[in-house]
């Protein structure tokens, strides 16, 4: 079992496997994490909504420069007018599709923040979004960054972080603990299976990791289904079936999930219920708008900020839903000129959006200069993990510099 | 990389036919076991008639019917000029033989989601096809009221009935299939050349797809690369349809670099603008049935074009020549074929990944490359776990049972098939990325053990389990061992087993959900 390590079969997964393997990095040590302790579950806890927007959304027509005549030169018939955006001031409005989005920032809910990325930013949808899963600006390393917090802080209890999906995205896997990914719908087990999971569970202490993970999934679902209970909502629909609708599909070469209302509604219930978790990851796929970007990415757009609405609506309700935090955030911007097919290209830095009661809302980092751009992409005015570290520090009460490798810079948005 | 323990002749070969197929049944075994590794390789990698495979021909798929009221408001126009429908730029709505096919569709889906959640494109790349006159897709919805739209609830009709039609065969077949390898090895290619019908739509375009991964998927790289980056699927899953010249669109470039033929870090951000530039001038002629992908010399650029080190007017198939040429293509092939067959977490050595490079060689030439990796010594290491991705579960444990998804009632076959497998989350021709799926521990989660369950459960309804009843409970255990192609249970689940074994639905529905059974060991 030498040439194994719980380390690697638990971050080998799902975009960065190949990616972390290849490029061989360990920049985290076990024992360095573990030796900082880890804090109890607590009754004021704060929660964590990660939204990732795969495929590269363009941020330059999400936060538009309306005003600005770069931006119409730049993008022909994909620009907005400055009359159809919604305005924000400092020349800059949002995606016509953000109404509910608009409504935060008036109520000072919303932060956007500016220009996010990490320095030489790489325009493959893989790594780039490993990077930003693992928080590693570099270049990917085997663990997530929700993941090495899970390590740092959730004591080994895979509901402190909750991925709602079939596969665990890398983000949440960490060095010794993996957060749980939980299923939308579905039926409870009757207690014999799960006394059946159970005791299969207990795989050997010399068994290859692969079958003891394999055993771990099936003690993790019988903590997960009883924290998360496991009845399916009346009416609707089972979103773990294909969808044949005809929609998400311009952009949809370079992964995610559709179904975010049903994700957040997962969420929306733990939360009422107070189950432990702090951390939840959500996906919404379909951003890679290589051809007809307008119609697409505005639906989409569209359909994040009416889920997200409905969510945010729905747990203010609650003591604890006031005290989530969502951020959303997608694996680069895009090229700021058009190509032939009305669409663009992978480009580099964009905004990320963070929201909710807590959130001091307004514009973070300053607005990438559309009249000097570099190789044709946009700069980056902000680092990412000052985005993560931020959200460690005050939302899940987590020393920033133990999860980002020394890196405890925030921002004022909490 | 340290060795682990090596297998002996029954587990490497039982490790063959696992991999290189779906499951590893006891006669299988025996047989391979008798006549010893190296032959069972040679049996395995023979191209062979199939007459399971033949027992399941590719579904006929009509043209999609048009997708708007105001696509077929247009056609009927054109048909009223014209006396007959005429081939409009990009539309599926210029089809003659859509309406009985729109029909069938409507019948034979029964969808109660049909009318649901109308959301819509308004018209997508329209100007992008007026300007050029051809190829860029007319995703032309009618906005608002959509919902109410029967034109456009046929169509979705249709899209879902193509998407069971292909999903279903492709399964039947990995089920029937006696020689599975050329199945296994045409889900290999397509997990790396990944296109899901989401984008695509048009099931005939996937299947054609199917069928050029399966002829060509085992000999020269080059010949299956050529075909595949003019192949209509691809191009419209990565938007290369009615890339001009003037602004060229850089996602096929940037993915057959990345993902397909280079390998991340053998080409830099330059080399994927001028690969985009060498690849215009291709368009799609969605009325021909199945689609065609044609050039059109006036949208390429013929600009002399550096790429990757070579200045030359490329088009699209000298670009492919010229990458696949390049060494870091060969190892780029190789290790993903390493990570899919061999193990995903344990990287080859360089001593092991030359060999296999050198195998596949000049001539580039899969099945060379495929024998090589499973001579290689750490094929034979028993430290070389691999995770059953969720179609080898869904596959070996139907074929263990001999339950034949073609057979199953319709809404069983949703059940068993569907859910499953998009709750799993692997559907075939629906891969989630163009990176393909997750792959290893991703798939051992939480959320998929649910799954599994419900699966174990459904199947032991539906599957001939006679043997099973035959055998007396104390055998039970190590009669589904034998079955399932696992070596031996562990201990624990080897008790829990002992414990149900008087019931033979139970302890088969334990059987399909121990851990044993999830990885290919």
């Amino acid at each position: 079992m030498d040439t194994w390590t719980r380390r690697k079969f638990l971050t080998t997964s799902g975009v960065i496997g190949g990616a972390a393997l290849a490029a061989g990095v360990t920049a985290w040590g076990v024992d360095e994490l573990l030796a900082t302790g880890s804090g109890g579950p607590d009754a004021d806890a704060s929660t964590l909504v990660l939204v990732t927007l795969y495929g590269g959304n363009d941020g330059l027509n999400t936060l538009v420069p309306a005003a600005d005549s770069h931006y119409r030169d730049l993008r022909g018939d994909l620009a907005y007018g400055e009359d159809e955006v919604l305005a924000l001031g400092e020349g800059l409005g949002l995606n016509p599709g953000l109404k509910g989005m608009k409504k935060l920032w008036d109520e000072k809910r919303l932060a956007v923040v500016r220009g996010v990325s990490y320095p030489k930013p790489d325009h493959s949808h893989f790594r780039s979004m490993a990077i930003w899963q693992t928080a590693s600006p570099s270049g990917p390393v085997p663990s997530g960054w929700l993941g090495r917090w899970l390590d740092h802080a959730g004591g080994g209890d895979p509901l402190k972080g909750v991925s709602v999906g079939a596969t665990l995205p890398p983000l949440m896997a960490g060095e010794t603990t993996a957060g749980a990914a939980v299923r939308l719908g579905g039926r409870a087990l009757p207690d014999a299976w799960r006394r059946t999971c159970a005791e299969l569970s207990r795989v050997g202490e010399d068994a290859h990791p692969l079958l003891k993970r394999a055993g771990t999934s099936l003690a993790d679902l019988t903590e997960v289904v009883s924290a998360f209970g496991g009845e399916k909502e009346p009416d609707s629909q089972d979103p773990n079936e294909p969808r044949d609708e005809d929609e998400g599909n311009e952009g949809a070469s370079a992964g995610g999930q559709g179904q975010l209302g049903a994700q957040l509604d997962v969420v929306a219930r733990a939360i009422e219920a107070g189950v432990s978790t702090r951390a939840y990851s959500v996906s919404l796929g379909g951003f890679d708008t290589h051809a007809n970007e307008k119609a697409t990415q505005s639906r989409l757009l569209g359909q994040l900020d009416a889920d997200l609405g409905r969510f945010m609506e729905r747990v203010r309700k609650t003591e604890a839903g006031r005290k989530v935090v969502v951020a959303v955030y997608s694996e680069f911007g895009r090229r700021p000129k058009a190509n032939a097919s009305q669409g663009t290209d992978h480009g580099t830095s964009g905004p990320v959006f963070v929201l909710g009661e807590p959130v001091k809302g307004g514009f973070y980092g300053d607005q990438p200069s559309l009249a000097s751009l570099t190789d044709d992409d946009l700069r980056t005015t902000t680092d990412f993990r000052d985005v993560y570290a931020t959200l460690l520090r005050n939302v899940l009460d987590t020393d920033p510099a133990k999860i980002l490798d020394g890196h405890d810079r925030t921002l004022a948005f909490l | 990389m340290v060795m682990g323990r090596t297998l002996d002749t029954r587990e490497r070969v039982t490790r063959l036919l696992q991999r290189t197929g779906f499951d590893a049944g006891p006669d299988a075994v025996d047989a391979a076991e008798r006549s010893g590794f190296d032959a069972t390789l040679d049996r395995v990698l023979a191209t062979a008639r199939d007459p399971g495979a033949d027992l399941t021909p590719v579904p006929r798929l009509g043209p999609l019917p048009p997708r708007s009221a105001k696509a077929e408001e247009r056609l009927e126009k054109r048909k009223g000029r014209n006396g007959r429908p005429r081939g409009t730029p990009g539309g599926e709505e210029s089809d003659g033989a859509r309406d009985s096919d729109g029909a069938r569709a409507t019948e034979g889906s029964g969808d109660p989601d049909g009318a649901r959640d109308p959301d819509d494109e308004p018209s997508a790349g329209a100007s992008a096809s007026a300007e050029t006159g051809a190829g860029a897709e007319t995703g032309d919805g009618t906005g608002d009221g959509a919902g109410a739209d029967p034109v456009r609830k046929k169509f979705r009709q249709a899209l879902k009935q193509q998407r069971e039609e292909v999903t279903l065969w492709w399964l039947d077949r990995m089920v029937a299939a006696e020689h599975p390898w050329e199945e296994k090895r045409t889900l290999l290619w397509h997990n790396h050349w990944a296109t899901s019908i989401q984008k695509v739509k048009s099931g005939a375009a996937m299947l054609r797809q199917n069928e050029t991964l399966r002829r060509l998927g085992g000999g020269d790289f080059r010949a299956l690369a050529r075909a595949m980056v003019v192949d209509p699927a691809l191009m419209v899953w990565l938007d290369a349809d009615g890339s001009t010249a003037k602004a060229p669109n850089e996602n096929l470039a940037r993915e057959l670099m990345e993902l397909f033929v280079l390998g991340v870090g053998n080409y830099t951000e330059a080399d994927v603008r001028e690969a985009a530039a060498a690849l215009t001038g291709w368009t799609l002629d969605r009325n021909a049935h199945p689609w065609e992908s044609r050039f059109q010399p006036r949208r390429h650029d013929p600009a002399p074009r550096t790429v990757v080190g070579e200045k030359a007017g490329f088009t699209a198939l000298t670009l492919v020549d010229h990458l696949v040429s390049l060494p870091d293509s060969r190892a780029h092939v190789a290790g993903r074929m390493w990570r899919a067959l061999v193990s995903n977490e344990n990287k080859p050595s360089e001593a092991a990944l030359a060999r296999i490079v050198a195998a596949y060689g000049e001539r580039r030439d899969s099945t060379a490359l495929f024998r090589a990796l499973f001579t290689d010594e750490a094929f034979a290491d028993a430290d070389n776990v691999l995770v059953k991705q969720p179609i080898e579960y869904v596959v070996g444990s139907l074929r263990a049972f001999g339950v034949r998804p073609s057979e199953l009632p319709e809404k069983v076959r949703g059940q068993l098939l569907t859910r499953t497998l998009a709750g799993l989350g692997q559907v075939p021709f629906a891969p989630e990325s163009v990176g393909g799926w997750p792959a290893g521990a991703a798939w051992l989660t939480t959320a998929a053990a649910q799954v599994r369950i419900g699966f174990a459960q459904g199947l032991v309804r539906r599957a001939d389990l006679s043997d099973v009843e035959d055998a007396s409970a104390k055998e039970r255990p190590e009669l589904l061992a034998r079955k399932l192609g696992v070596g031996r249970w562990g201990d624990t689940t080897r008790a829990v087993l002992t414990a149900a074994a008087r019931d033979p639905r139970h302890v088969t529905a334990v059987a399909l959900t121990a851990p044993e059974h999830l990885v290919l060991s």
